[in-house]
């Protein structure tokens, strides 16, 4: 008798094989010439953001080197995140990880933020709606909603999440923070609504690792799709089902 | 008669009020004009900035004309450092009317009160975020 982890996973195999039948149908059965589904052009600054992007990364950790922190740097300086000399409780939105496997010896480093999931635990556990992903995939907190309640940060399989606990001063302007909200790695979206690169990728390019690669995963052409399609990549806990936007190469 | 007995003394007094309380003179921003005319503006922008915010927030729109930070970079004074002074000190742009009318601003307790400028004391090493959280097995499973 299967168990229900694998029940659950069959039913989601099925389900994607049935959504993506229909949608072969559906491209059939359009007039040629036209198309359902259009390659997303660049937003201008009045268009919402729509479905037809889904924003993500790839991290190569072949390429991430131990010790480098210039990804976590480059992210306190974005957001203007100051440590209160209290590491348990400072707000980070990325952070580097050194693992080894016991077995082999192998040790690897990566860095690990919010992973923009398809089907993100915290915005299910949300009790405000403050918790949220947006049409092209970015979850955010809308800190005008959140009550500082931080059901998300235990739902999070990442530890993604920071509470901010003092009273803060000097905020940046592109990422407002205040006592008493939840934040996390928003992928800068400020950056990303004006066609950059999030920092954590620019630091990464200009200190010559190129470990991150940003990109629309629903644009085969973008650079984050085609390394994807040529290296093997994992999802942390792919065990959760989550469908992560952010995936990791090489561990 | 009877009716100006009581309203000539409540109208002296009201004169006296306000000449106490001199009217706010915010200083004045960049520019020529503001997005709005003055009297609108003056009457609507927390309506405008309320609307602009879900816009920002939830659809990703970032037109300049109703964004908070726009109002930072037009209407900031400088000190004589040339460093940029709130914009919710006393005095200053927003504070300036606010004072006056005794209404509490909540933007400021979470948005920047300066446009970006280098702040001394900003962390670059944080060399102590870097403990492990995930063991390996957990993050293998």
């Amino acid at each position: 008798m299967p168990s229900s982890n694998q029940n659950s996973q069959i039913n989601e195999s099925r389900r994607k094989w049935v959504g993506g039948a229909g949608a072969a149908a559906a491209v059939l059965t359009l007039a040629p010439g036209v198309r359902l589904l259009e390659l997303a052009a660049a937003r201008s600054e009045e268009e919402p953001v729509s479905g037809k992007v889904r924003w993500g990364m790839l991290v190569d950790t072949t390429k991430c080197a131990q010790g480098c922190t210039e990804c976590v740097d480059a992210c306190n300086d974005e957001h203007g995140l100051i440590g209160m000399g209290r590491p348990l409780t400072d707000a980070q939105y990325i952070r580097k990880l050194d693992l080894k496997d016991k077995l082999t010896g192998k040790t690897y480093s990566l860095p690990v933020m919010c992973q923009h999931c398809e089907t993100p635990p915290c915005v299910d556990v949300c009790p405000t709606g403050a918790s949220f992903r947006r049409a092209d995939g970015i979850v955010l907190v809308d800190k005008h909603i959140c009550i500082g309640c931080r059901y998300c940060m235990m739902a999070c399989p990442y530890k993604a999440r920071s509470f901010v606990h003092e009273d803060l001063t000097n905020q940046v302007p592109e990422t407002p923070r205040g006592k008493g909200t939840v934040e996390s790695c928003n992928f800068c979206v400020h950056r990303v609504d004006r066609d950059r690169d999030p920092a954590c990728v620019e630091a990464c390019a200009q200190a010559g690792h190129k470990a991150l690669v940003f990109g629309d995963l629903n644009d085969a052409s973008s650079a984050v799709s085609q390394q994807m399609a040529e290296l093997p990549s994992r999802q942390i806990r792919e065990d959760l089902g989550l469908n992560t936007g952010v995936r990791y190469h090489g561990v | 008669m009877r009716l100006s007995v009581i309203l000539l003394p409540l109208l002296i007094m009201s004169a006296v009020a306000a000449a106490e309380l001199p009217k706010p003179s915010p200083p004045r921003g960049d520019g020529a004009q503001c997005v709005e005319p003055t009297d609108v503006m003056r009457r609507d922008h927390m309506r405008f900035l309320m609307h602009q915010r879900d816009e920002t927030m939830h659809r990703g729109i970032r037109t300049k004309k109703h964004s908070l930070v726009e109002c930072l970079n037009c209407h900031t004074q400088k000190d004589e450092q040339g460093r940029f002074v709130s914009i919710n000190a006393p005095g200053q742009f927003c504070q300036e009317c606010h004072a006056y009318s005794g209404v509490k601003m909540d933007c400021f307790e979470c948005h920047a009160t300066t446009p970006r400028q280098p702040t001394p004391g900003s962390a670059r090493s944080r060399d102590h975020l870097l403990g492990d959280v995930f063991t390996p097995l957990q993050f293998m499973r």
